[in-house]
């Protein structure tokens, strides 16, 4: 069983809710993407999502494009990433870790490349903002036998059709937008998301994820009332911006810390 | 398949175009897709935007025989299509219209588009204007700085103009932040893509409503020489005015079909936006295509004296028409599309823009490699008023 696949089950025996920080890598800087996820790992993050940057981040609100920015400047690519998870790997070996990006520098790698050695370095899901089922074919392919799993967005505009078609593609979980909007946008209606999700989930048994918009804890326990995970990341990335390379793991740590309390809390 | 028949249903032509965008954006896809297919075959929506093209735009345009520049260069006759007459003074207001009519008939109350020159922004203006719809350009701050006249002007016609800081700061950084917009407000909103890029069906319908350009072309070439030219030559940045004077000559392949892109300070200083020249394939902006990007798949920063070409990408039908041979791609340098403006300012008293004095520079390194009977059909995708400060600035004339 995949880790993802294992993590699920094991939280739906504990009758929990997944908690799954997204931040991107190499931001603050590079030497702190390892301990920023052992942080979060050991504060109670049941999968880490790892943002791989890109110069036009077309999906995201300035928070997120603004780590991008920074991590770029400091030489961060996929390849140094794929480095940094087999290093983290080598820590952790039940915490699943899904990559989180743009199409182009997969495409830049080669698909094929990218999923033998995404495979080699202990990735277990990848989510590629810009590859909707229509355009993923090459990629799912590639994955194809190398237990990785193939994450898809579903939106508030996707149709009820296209939520059939992607839940005959998608692996490991899905991941509900919440908003239609950029990352970190702040006009999150909960009911709305409550009522989507129950027709999503008449399609499709895998996990549902509910990110953008997700900032507190407040937030967090009433999406994880009616959601399988709860997905945080601008809140994340702006207390990575403020707090720096050198206190980015302790801080990452415990806002992701508080977050599960308020989740898990009776 | 022919060649002219693509893309395909999918919006590919062969291996480029297609639809990388997040999955909130794919339902407005859709939504614009039967929209557009609906009214390309509603002979009601034709006759009006044939109408507007005629009184409001002033089409068709003239085609016109540079007598002295040919003389000058002393080989093959130069023709000029003069899209420069067009009102606001450029090829885009034929997209603008075509999509702003359909915005109106989707019943959406507000447009938005991206900007480089700025033309494509006046353009979009001008047509919210007419029309009464709500109007956003975002512009990168770089370029709201090089081409404030136009940026006064759009103000003057009531659109708010949202400079982008992000990024380059530059025409990809402003379709980027038109992108976020659009998701944003995807009810409300209709996003006016200004040229043959980003994801299907916009570089099919952007290149439809810009081949009234080829297909005047075609008649006024048979009435004036009573035939086709033997070279039909177009600056290429996303690649509109190119696609939409190409287009209609695809399946003629007597006649050499040549985009010129920009070469700024050189292709070898990296200092350039020649995309198809010296770029390698990848994923931008919704389509599949070739870019200007490092080994680590990050889209470089781009150059070229004229903000309009500035732009790391290019339509996918390019690509396409470049990997089969169709057409071929060439580039210019800044001070070779100067000497180009430069020529027909003098020889023929007409003031071309930047980004079209880049297919007069190369139609003058032809020209002499052609015989006098040859005639080569240049798209005067522009006027040149808004690049005065740049030209005064390069060539210290004081204003
Ligand atoms: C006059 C003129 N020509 C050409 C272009 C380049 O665009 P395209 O390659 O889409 O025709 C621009 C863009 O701003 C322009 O203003």
């Amino acid at each position: 069983m995949s880790r993802i696949a294992a993590t699920f089950q094991r939280l739906r025996e504990s009758k929990r809710k997944a908690l799954i920080p997204f931040f991107t890598a190499g931001d603050p800087d590079r030497a702190s993407t390892v301990p920023v996820m052992r942080a979060l790992a050991q504060a109670g993050a049941d999968v880490i999502e790892l943002g791989v940057p890109f110069s036009d981040p077309m999906a995201d609100g300035p928070t997120i494009q603004r780590a991008s920015e920074r991590a770029l400047s400091k030489g961060t690519s996929l390849s140094s990433i794929l480095e940094d998870v087999r290093a983290f790997r080598a820590l952790d070996d039940s915490t699943p870790v899904v990559l989180m990006g743009y199409a182009n520098p997969i495409e830049a790698m080669g698909v094929a490349n990218f999923a033998e050695r995404a495979h080699a370095s202990g990735i277990d899901g990848v989510l590629v903002v810009d590859y909707p089922p229509e355009e993923a074919q090459d990629l799912l392919r590639a994955l194809e036998g190398r237990g990785i799993d193939i994450i898809f967005l579903v939106a508030p505009t996707t149709t009820e059709a296209r939520m059939r078609e992607i839940a005959n593609v998608a692996r490991g979980y899905i991941y509900y937008v919440s908003l239609a909007g950029v990352t970190g946008a702040r006009n999150l209606d909960l009911s709305a998301v409550e009522e989507k999700l129950a027709r999503l989930r008449r399609l499709t048994s895998l996990p549902i994820g509910v990110g953008f918009g997700i900032r507190d804890g407040a937030a967090a326990r009433s999406v994880a009332g009616f959601a399988d995970a709860v997905v945080i990341g601008s809140a994340l990335v702006e207390r990575l911006e403020a707090a720096g390379p050198d206190d980015a793991a302790r801080c990452a740590g415990e806002y992701i810390g508080s977050i599960r309390q308020a989740m898990d809390a009776k | 398949m022919r060649m002219h028949d693509l893309p395909d249903e999918k919006g590919h032509f062969g291996r480029y175009g297609g639809v990388f965008v997040a999955e909130t954006l794919m339902a407005a896809l859709e939504e614009l897709k039967e929209a557009y297919f609906t009214s390309a075959t509603d002979p009601a929506f034709q006759a009006e935007f044939e109408y507007d093209l005629k009184y409001y735009v002033g089409r068709p345009s003239p085609i016109y025989h540079a007598v002295r520049w040919s003389q000058h260069y002393g080989g093959a006759q130069l023709y000029l299509k003069r899209e420069d007459l067009n009102h606001t003074g450029a090829h885009k207001i034929n997209n603008v219209l075509g999509q702003a009519m359909l915005a109106r008939r989707m019943g959406k109350p507000r447009v938005i588009a991206e900007t480089g020159a700025g033309m494509h922004g006046v353009a979009t203006a001008t047509v919210a204007a007419r029309f009464g719809l709500e109007c956003a350009v975002y512009m990168g701050s770089e370029d709201v700085k090089r081409q404030a006249a136009n940026v006064a002007r759009m103000k003057m016609l009531g659109a708010t103009v949202i400079p982008v800081e992000s990024g380059s700061k530059t025409l990809k950084d402003a379709l980027n932040e038109a992108m976020r917009d659009w998701v944003t407000n995807i009810d409300s909103t209709f996003y006016i893509i200004g040229t043959v890029a980003g994801p299907h069906p916009y570089p099919m319908m952007v290149r439809d409503f810009q081949t009234v350009i080829g297909r005047e072309s075609k008649v006024q070439m048979q009435e004036m020489i009573g035939r086709q030219p033997d070279a039909v030559i177009a600056c290429v940045g996303g690649g509109s005015n190119a696609m939409g004077i190409f287009h209609p000559y695809l399946a003629e392949t007597s006649v050499r079909l040549i985009g010129v892109e920009a070469a700024g300070e050189g292709i070898d200083t990296g200092r350039h936006a020649a995309t198809l020249c010296a770029g390698t394939p990848g994923v931008l902006h919704g389509n599949r295509t070739y870019l200007l990007q490092d080994a680590d798949g990050q889209i470089t920063e781009t150059h070229s004296i004229s903000a309009g070409l500035d732009y790391p990408g290019v339509g996918p039908e390019h690509a396409w028409l470049r990997d089969s041979k169709r057409a071929e791609y060439v580039s210019v340098t800044d001070d070779e599309a100067l000497d180009g403006f430069h020529s027909l300012c003098r020889l023929e008293g007409i003031i071309p823009a930047l980004e079209s004095s880049h297919a007069l520079a190369y139609a003058a390194k032809l020209a002499p490699t052609l015989g006098k009977d040859a005639v080569m059909l240049v798209n005067l995708s522009g006027r040149g008023d808004k690049d005065i400060h740049t030209v005064a600035a390069r060539t210290g004339i004081t204003l």
